[in-house]
């Protein structure tokens, strides 16, 4: 039988990619800008804008190819329509959904793909060069995000060899969160390090966007509008809520007080960490998953970091790097066919080799993405350089980069 | 002509300013600043870190005066930003050499 449009999965879609725009513009945007000191606001919501436009552009050149296209040994896709030729005119369905436009899907892809890349930048936030950041966008996109995404959705070979990754644990949090660690390490350490959000409303907007845009992420990865996305929806919306109530519970035990952005936070790692499993598992496990997930990342925000050192300014690695790691292993114990028919399930579902495949991407992906992103990092810092210079550090970047000020209050 | 200085509570403001108002001292300048005397700060904790913040906010209201109105302004001003608690804040008195009133370059006492 052959595949025909559905309208209401394409409307779904539609929307879902809408909602993952949103994501990053503003979403992400003002979560990182209202945590960083008022004097770099305006470079730190930049960033993530300029990420959205640069990716935006890239992928309907070449980069929707590299990851979706026809595989070539199991490492990339070929470029069978540069500038996206022809797709468009023909109205081809996906060939990965076949109930909507080959279209609509490169461009719900296309949000996933830049909003990896903007992740990365609050941890290198009030210290690079907007030069640096500009050449650092298309270098990833190219180098690291479209081969793991081709691996693990665009049919490479991780794919074949039946990782799980509904909504973007490893292509998404585990590869942004680890390069955000690699690229940390190359910029070094702020002279003014201290965590003193400047603007927590924003974080509080951004975060509320975030969660509302997740509901595109992962309901939208069930690539209709189906039972599917409906169950994506719940145990995403599950895990986020839990997220939330043990990081307020961890700030309770640790610190003694709540604090409105460990509620964010955690709200965050448990969106995150059920990124990968959304399509796969049920409310229990997303109750489990949310839960231990913040704990986890609440230590490592809290004590791994500053045991180890390195400024990993607004928590890339510990929150979504973590989750990233966290999810993607959730995957191998709690998938279960009785969610979602088309996988053979995980450990609850009687088969435990699920875990090792989850672990054998998480360890080949992390490393793939830490040492090509330091690699370009090193290549870009001798070229261009990615620190700012200190005296701009100190005054501010908006002044300094930009020639604009976040507070003209008058 | 004397110059007085008073650092007091924010909250404290809307109080001293009508009770000056009510002896008739209508001119001051208010400034929002960041201080400390012997008040303790507060702790503010992100991300399970913890940063003792120790300057707080106050409010500086600067009042030009003749001198023999002083002591009514000192007073009034003490008994209305006064709570017993540390923090309370501080008057400075100086004297003040010359005052110009810019719309029709008046100067010295009638001027203020």
């Amino acid at each position: 039988m052959d595949p025909i449009l559905s309208s209401g999965d394409t409307a779904w879609m539609l929307i879902s990619t809408a909602l993952v725009i949103l994501m990053t513009i503003p979403g992400v945007a003002l979560f990182y800008g209202g945590l960083i000191r008022r004097e770099n606001v305006l470079n730190t919501l930049f960033l993530s804008f300029i990420t959205f436009s640069i990716v935006s552009v890239l992928w309907f050149i070449y980069g929707y190819d590299m990851v979706f296209s026809t595989d070539i040994w199991g490492v990339i896709g070929a470029i069978s329509n540069p500038f996206f030729n022809g797709v468009l005119e023909s109205g081809a369905l996906s060939s990965y959904a076949p109930t909507i436009p080959q279209g609509l899907y490169a461009v719900f892809q296309m949000t996933f793909a830049a909003i990896t890349v903007a992740l990365i930048s609050g941890a290198v936030v009030e210290r690079m060069k907007f030069s640096a950041w500009l050449a650092f966008v298309p270098l990833w996109l190219t180098l690291v995000y479209m081969p793991i995404a081709h691996w693990v959705w665009g049919g490479g070979w991780l794919f074949q060899m039946g990782v799980l990754d509904f909504a973007g644990g490893i292509v998404v949090h585990l590869s942004s969160g680890v390069a955000a660690l690699a690229m940390v390490l190359l910029v070094g350490i702020r002279k003014n390090a201290k965590l003193l959000p400047h603007h927590l409303g924003y974080s509080v907007i951004g975060t509320g966007l975030l969660w509302f845009g997740w509901f595109g992420f992962n309901a939208g990865s069930a690539l209709g509008a189906s039972n599917l996305a409906v169950s994506a929806m719940i145990v995403t919306n599950t895990s986020a809520a839990m997220g939330m109530l043990a990081w307020v519970l961890m700030d309770k035990i640790n610190t003694g007080k709540p604090t409105l952005l460990g509620a964010l936070s955690g709200a965050i790692a448990g969106l995150a960490t059920i990124t990968p499993a959304a399509g796969y598992v049920n409310v229990t496990s997303a109750l489990i998953i949310g839960f231990v997930s913040s704990i986890i990342c609440y230590y490592a925000v809290s004590h791994l970091k500053p045991l180890i050192g390195y400024d990993d300014a607004l928590d890339v690695f510990g929150i979504h790097g973590m989750s990233g790691i966290i999810g993607t292993l959730a995957v191998g114990i709690f998938a279960t066919p009785l969610i979602n028919s088309a996988i053979k399930g995980g450990v609850i579902a009687g088969n435990p080799a699920q875990l090792g495949i989850q672990l054998l991407a998480i360890v080949v992906v992390g490393l793939y993405s830490f040492i090509v992103t330091y690699l370009i990092g090193m290549v870009i810092d001798r070229t261009i350089g990615l620190r700012v210079e200190e005296e701009h550090e100190v005054q501010g970047l908006d002044i300094n980069l930009h020639e604009e000020s976040g507070y003209r209050l008058s | 002509m004397k110059k007085i200085v008073t650092i007091i509570r924010p909250d404290k403001l809307e109080d001293v300013k009508q009770a000056l108002e009510e002896i008739g001292c209508l001119g001051m300048t208010v400034k929002e600043v960041k201080g400390r005397g012997i008040q303790l700060g507060i702790t503010e904790s992100y991300r399970g870190t913890d940063y003792k913040v120790d300057l707080l906010p106050k409010t500086q209201v600067e009042i030009v005066a003749k001198t023999e109105e002083v002591e009514k302004i000192v007073d009034t001003i003490v008994k209305n930003a006064q709570t017993g608690c540390i923090g309370d804040g501080k008057i400075f008195i100086s004297p003040v050499e010359e005052v110009v009133r810019i719309r029709t370059g008046e100067r010295g006492e009638d001027a203020i």
